[in-house]
Formats: structure tokens, sequence, C-alpha cells
């Protein structure tokens, strides 16, 4: 067998005789990839742990665990985790980097060493953002999105999450930097834009939102530090500042992450299912377009963030209308992957089911979140359970679950081996139950007046947060078994062999797993990326990446 | 690290033979990621500038007071100073794509030597701002000080050390890069056929020079005309 990208890579500097210094020196984008996944789902646990405490909490009406104080600082740190070290880096992190230049018949990144680089800022962001927790006056208790003037003038240590955050968002920056050249640069022979694989596309949609959109929040916090420093009074109202203009400058960047988040999940979507109808997908110019649109329309819906923090009724008009917009090209993806499905020969396969699953919930979410669009709608349901859970079946619903759907997508691809389907199911039906009890419950108790980021509530609103409860639990389960049996899988799984799922793109002709600089031979790239007749992957290539049929 | 990769060609099947683009020595990735970079710059100092021009709405007599007494002969020196930079940048630029090495040395020197002046010149006026006791940090900005002035000119001046400090950063990197460039020039890296770094930093440096262009009238010039009838401080 020959050696794959786990057994030899290139280092930035010099050649490191231990396994360890390897890793941690590597250029190779596989391997950058692992290591974010790895640091990314211990985060995603400890997070989730957090919520699982809050839910502890708020089993009950009154104090329980933890005082308020500590209920603040703990929704603070679940955001912060979840949003800036677990969701943004996300999907193009690790899938962007492992399986993209596969994809595109590249042989790395095109700025390899900028890779690496970015990764260790990414390390070095985490590692500030939660020493604060034992640094200082404790863990910042603003909620995530640090809204001034309270994040001014709070005695937590705010300024290192800023810090943080500021960091984090330079590693994205560069990330989305060194995938737009790659994609741009570095494709095979023959494949022009249109014939790029759909999750490449909603790469690249999302690579360009994180370099024009991620600067403004940066420089954000740098002015927000500042404020704290040297009490100028830029977002501060009683020294003739505006704290408006801080929300406004928060969400120019964050409301586009929301879609920097969603487009590459979606990505992965039209690539499981073509695989699994086993047919070429159903408009495939007009999926790559949405991605593209759904990119520059999100920029310019930030403002359905502040109907209740001060706006002209004509600019709440506009951000409104705007943000209705934004759901049309999100409705023709919908509505293009229900007809890649129609009169198909669907195999329902664990990614298969995540994904079909996923489609459920994210709609669930996106169209709640059309609701809350609605400016009337949104003065009763802005800042309840309602936007809570709206927020969550969009975003752990949605992108979340649909990173798992690509964890057991491309597992057979990274490790070479395959894991227990029977198993995977069961997880993901937990994780589906769980996630459905958890999280709908609080769309009714939102509806009646439940407010987010509240430490204790009145008696009647308790049954819907037992029910939510118990869904926590169940999710909380369903989670663990899920990564046991992936990492089972990984110990003790069967070889797999390169396209165990009868898959079309270019990373499928590869050996599971891939060599370290992937391809031997560039393939020349002559056919659509989704091409099946009778079930079967029509493209076949010989052993030197030339096209036999 | 690969040191050394073989060009790959691969036959379409028409016959046609294609190059593969491989990751190394691939000077146009080199100009995209380094424009994709300019372009976060821009958004960087894009939302300072928003920021500054809302203020600007909110408190505008205090803007033209506040900016009545900056110093516009040395902020228009400098002015002057930086597009003459960018001039020699440039020039630098296309004299090591003529090969003439030597003189885009003498150049890339020659722009050193004037954002150092630029810096100089601006050490000379926040200096000469502090004794003012107007300076980050100083007590004439803290609102409910003696000596308070206000919470327009406050603002003005908070965006006025923020944004100059942020853009003299700049320059000094310029500077720091510019050093860099001239020790790969003389270890033979960057040569007239491979100027990449050479192309990267001049493009670097004509935007920290536009981005004076605009700071200069925005916190210079909105002062400059005495129509206002604000009150001067600091005089």
């Amino acid at each position: 067998m020959s050696k794959t990208f786990y057994d030899e890579t290139h280092t930035a500097i010099g050649h490191p005789k231990s396994t360890w210094m390897q890793w941690m020196l590597t250029v190779d984008h596989k391997r950058i990839g692992l290591m974010y996944l790895a640091i990314m789902m211990t985060f995603f646990f400890i997070a989730v742990s957090t919520a699982m405490l809050m839910r502890l909490e708020l089993f009950a009406p009154g104090a329980q665990f933890i005082d308020g104080d500590t209920f603040n600082q703990a929704f603070t740190l679940h955001g912060v985790i979840m949003v800036f070290l677990f969701v943004i880096p996300g999907i193009p992190a690790v899938f962007g980097n492992i399986i993209m230049p596969l994809m595109i018949g590249a042989k790395d990144v095109s700025f390899p060493r900028l890779n690496l680089f970015t990764f260790w800022l990414y390390v070095l962001g985490c590692i500030v953002a939660v020493s604060s927790l034992w640094v200082g006056d404790g863990f910042a208790d603003t909620g995530w999105t640090f809204y001034a003037p309270y994040s001014l003038t709070t005695g937590t240590n705010v300024i290192m999450t800023l810090v943080a955050a500021f960091i984090l968002g330079m590693s994205s920056i560069l990330t989305g930097l060194n995938f737009l050249v790659t994609i741009h640069r570095l494709r095979a022979p023959g494949m022009g834009f249109f014939k790029m694989p759909l999750f490449v596309w909603g790469i690249y949609s999302t690579a360009w939102i994180q370099v024009l959109a991620t600067p403004v929040v940066g420089i954000t916090l740098i002015l927000a530090i500042f404020e704290k420093y040297f009490g100028i009074g830029i977002f501060d109202p009683s020294k003739g500042g505006d704290p408006v203009l801080f929300e406004h400058l928060f969400w120019i960047y964050s409301h586009p992450a929301v879609y920097l988040m969603i487009l590459p999940a979606f990505g992965v979507v039209s690539e499981i299912i073509p695989t699994f109808a086993r047919r070429e997908i159903f408009g495939y110019r007009t999926i790559a377009l949405s991605s593209a649109s759904i990119a520059g329309v999100g920029y310019l819906v930030w403002g359905h963030h502040l109907y209740t923090s001060g706006m002209s009724d004509l600019a709440k008009t506009i951000f409104s209308f705007l943000t209705f917009f934004v759901a049309v090209p999100t409705g023709v993806k919908f509505f293009d992957w229900v007809a890649t499905l129609y009169k198909a020969k669907i195999v329902f396969s664990t990614p298969m089911l995540w994904a079909l699953g996923t489609l459920i919930t994210f709609a669930i979410g996106g169209l709640t979140g059309v609701t809350i669009a609605m400016i009337g709608v949104d003065i009763h349901l802005q800042d309840t359970y309602y936007t809570v859970a709206h927020f969550h079946y969009a975003i752990l619903g949605g992108v979340v679950f649909m990173l798992f759907a690509a964890m057991h997508y491309w597992f057979p691809k990274i490790t070479g081996k395959m894991y227990s389907e029977v198993k995977a199911k069961i997880a993901l039906l937990l994780i589906f139950v769980g996630f459905n009890v958890l999280w709908f419950p609080m769309f009714i108790a939102g509806y009646y007046g439940m407010p987010r980021r509240y430490f204790d509530y009145l008696p009647e609103f308790e049954v819907y947060h037992q029910v939510a409860g118990i869904g926590g639990i169940i999710l909380f389960v369903g989670l663990v078994y899920m990564m046991w049996v992936l990492i089972q899988g990984w110990r003790k799984g069967e070889p797999c062999g390169s396209n165990p799922w009868n898959a079309t793109t270019l990373e499928w002709h590869l050996p599971s797993p891939p060599e370290l600089e992937n391809f031997p031979k560039t393939p020349y790239v002559d056919f659509e990326p989704y091409e099946y007749h009778h079930g079967q992957p029509v493209v076949k290539f010989d052993e030197n990446y030339k096209r036999i049929s | 690290m690969s040191a050394h990769f073989e060009e790959e060609y691969v036959v379409a099947p028409d016959g046609t033979e294609h190059k593969v683009q491989a990751w190394q020595n691939d000077t146009d990735a080199g100009k995209l990621g380094f424009w994709l970079f300019m372009f976060t710059e821009v958004m960087m100092f894009g939302a300072m500038f928003l920021s500054l021009t809302y203020y600007f709405t909110l408190h505008t007599q205090d803007f033209f007071a506040a900016s009545h007494g900056l110093n516009r002969v040395l902020g228009g020196t400098n002015t002057v100073i930086l597009l003459i930079s960018a001039l020699t940048m440039g020039l630098g630029l296309v004299k090591m794509k003529k090969g003439d090495i030597k003189t885009a040395k003498l150049m890339i020197w020659a722009t050193i030597f004037l954002a150092l002046l630029f810096l100089g010149i601006k050490a000379v006026e926040w200096t000469a701002e502090y004794h003012h006791g107007i300076f980050l940090g100083l007590p004439n900005l803290q609102a409910g000080t003696e000596h308070y002035i206000g919470h327009g000119q406050t603002l003005f001046f908070g965006m006025y050390f923020t944004m100059t400090g942020l853009h003299g950063f700049h320059i000094l990197i310029g500077v720091g890069i510019m050093l860099w460039l001239l020790k790969r020039i003389n270890s033979g890296k960057v040569t007239p056929e491979h100027n990449i770094l050479h192309f990267n930093i001049t493009l670097y440096w004509d935007l920290v020079h536009l981005i004076w262009v605009f700071v200069f009238p925005l916190f210079y010039m909105i002062g400059a005309g005495d129509v206002t009838g604000g009150a001067v401080h600091g005089h």
C-alpha cells in the first residue's frame, strides 16, 4: 500500500523527526483541516456542556445551581465559543481545507505556509478567549455580541474576549483569502467555474464574506477596546457617542457571518443529495449563482437586528424587504434539491439522512426567520425564546448538522475506513429527536413572552423549560454517542476503498486516505461534477488519472 | 516544504496540452492574494471613516472647532511627503522591472526616508497636542474633569488619534517590510524577473498613502475656514 498523508508530510521549517512536530509544523491542507476539527470539536463539547448547565439551572424557576452573574457569563461563554471558535471557522476551516483542494484537482492551497500560520492564529485566539476565564475579573458577561454601552462599563474581562475575537477574525480573513486565491488559480485544467462541485461554490462565496466583512467587526472591536481604555466616547451615549453605531458596525459583519456559516453547509447538501439520489443535480447553475447572490444580498440586511434599537421607519422597511428577498435564493436551492430527489432512487445512507433531516430543521429555522423579519412581528418576538429557537434551528439544525453530515460523508475519504451505519443512524435519531424536543417548545414559550438570556422565569413557563431540558439531555447523549461511533469507526472500521458512496466528484477518484500531494498526475476535467448514468458514475480514470470513460 | 517541483502538463482529449498551475512559483496568486488583503484594509478603514462621518453629522460645530486647532501646515507637508513617497516607490518598481536594481534600491531608500520624515512630523504634531493637554487618556479628554473639552471635540480627537495612530502604524510596518525587501534584493531573492514582493509592497504603500489622502481633508481641512465661528481650543 502506498504512503498516505498520515505517513509523510511537508513542514514549514526543517525536517522534524518526531511525529508530533511533523503535525505541528505541517503545511499539508489535509492535516491542518484535521487539527482544526480536533480543536473545534473539543470546544464544541465545552460549549454544549455550558449550555447543559444553563438548561439544568432553568429546569425549575428560581436559583438552584448557579447565580445570575454566573448565568450571564455562562451564556456569553457558550455564545463566544460556539460562534467564534466553532461555527465561524466551521465547515470552511475543516472541510474547505481537507476537501476543497481535492475537489478542484489541486495539490495544496495557494499559500500552504499562510494556511499553517492561520491555524496557529486560530489556536492563539482560542487560548486568549478561554484564558479570561481565569485571568482578570472573570469571563465577559455581555453576551457574545458585546453590545455597548454595557460592554464598556462591566467590570468583567471583556477586553480579552474582544482581543480574542479580533485574532480569530484575522484567522478567518486569511483562510478566506487563501481559499479565494486557491479557487481562482489552482483548478485543474479544463475545470471552469461552472464545472466546479457546488461545495467549492459554497466555499468560494463564503470566502468573499470572510475577506470583505470581517475587517469591519475587527476594527469595531478595536474601537471598543480603545473606548474602554481611553473613554473617548465612541460608543458611549453619556459622552456624546452612539451605542447604535456599535450595533450597526457589529451586524455589518455578523449578519453576513451567518451566511458565511450556512453557505458551505448548503454546499455540503448539494454534494450529498446528487450522490445518494444517483443523478445529476437539478439546476446546477441556479444553485451556484444563488450562493453568490446570498453572499451579495446578505451584506445588505444587517439592519433587521436593530428594529428595536432606534432606526428610522424608512430604514426598517428597506431592511425588512431586503431580508425577505434573501430568502428567495435560499428557496431556489431548496426547490432544486427537492427536484433532484423527485423520482430518484434514493439511497438512505447516514449522510443522506443527515442531509434530508437538516432540510426540514433548516426550513423551520429559515421560515421562522422570515416571520421575525417582519417589523411588527419582530417588536413582539425580539429578544424572546422565539428568536433563540429560530437561531438554533438555523445554525445548529442547519450549519452544525450539515457539519455532522459532512463528517459522515467524507469520513471514509479522510480515514480510509467505514463507521457502523446502524449505530450512526441511531445517533442521528437521538440527535434529531433531542434537538426538536429541546428547541420546539421555545418557539411557543417565546411567543408567549419568555425573554431570552433570563436567569429566572415565571412559573407558567416551567413546562416549556422542562420539556426543553429533557430534549437537551437526549441531544447531549446523541452527540456523545455520535462521536463515539465515529471514533470507533476510525479505530476499528472496515477499509472502505476509494469510492464507497458511488460519488462523482474528484476526491472520490483518489485513494482513501489520499496521498501527501493528492494527485500524482493531474486529471483533465472535461466533465460536469455530477454525471450519472443508470445510477453509476460516468467518469472513470486509469491509474495515471487519464479518463477512460 | 517541497523545495523543487516539476512543471506538469496534461493532454486534453482533443490533443491540446495544458499547463497545470502549481501553488509554487505562482506570481499571479501572490498578486491576487495581496489585492484581497488590500480590500480588507479598505473595509477596516472604511468602517472608521463611516464612524467619523456619522459623528461629524452629530457634532458638526465641535468638529469644525476641533479641526481648526490642527496644524494644517504640518499636515499639508505630510500629505505632500506621502504623495512624493508613492512616486518614489512606484519609480523603484519600474526601475526594478527594467533591471536597474541600483536605482530601484535608491528609490526604496528614498521612500523609507520620506516615511520616517512623515513619522517625525507626525511626532512633532502629537507632541504639541500633548502639551496642550490633548491626547488619549489625558484629563482634558475625560468627561467630568476641570478642563474637559466637551463631547464633540473629544470624539473628534479620539478618532483623530485612533485613525492617525493606526495609519502611522501602517507607515511603520511599511518601513519594516521595505527594509526586508532591500535585504531580499541584496541576497538575490527579489530580481527583475521575480519582483512579486516588490510589487506587493509598492501596492501596500499606494494604499497607505491613499488612506492619508482621505484622512487629511476629513480631519485637517474641515476646520480651515473661519465661517464656523466655533471656539478654538488650546490656542
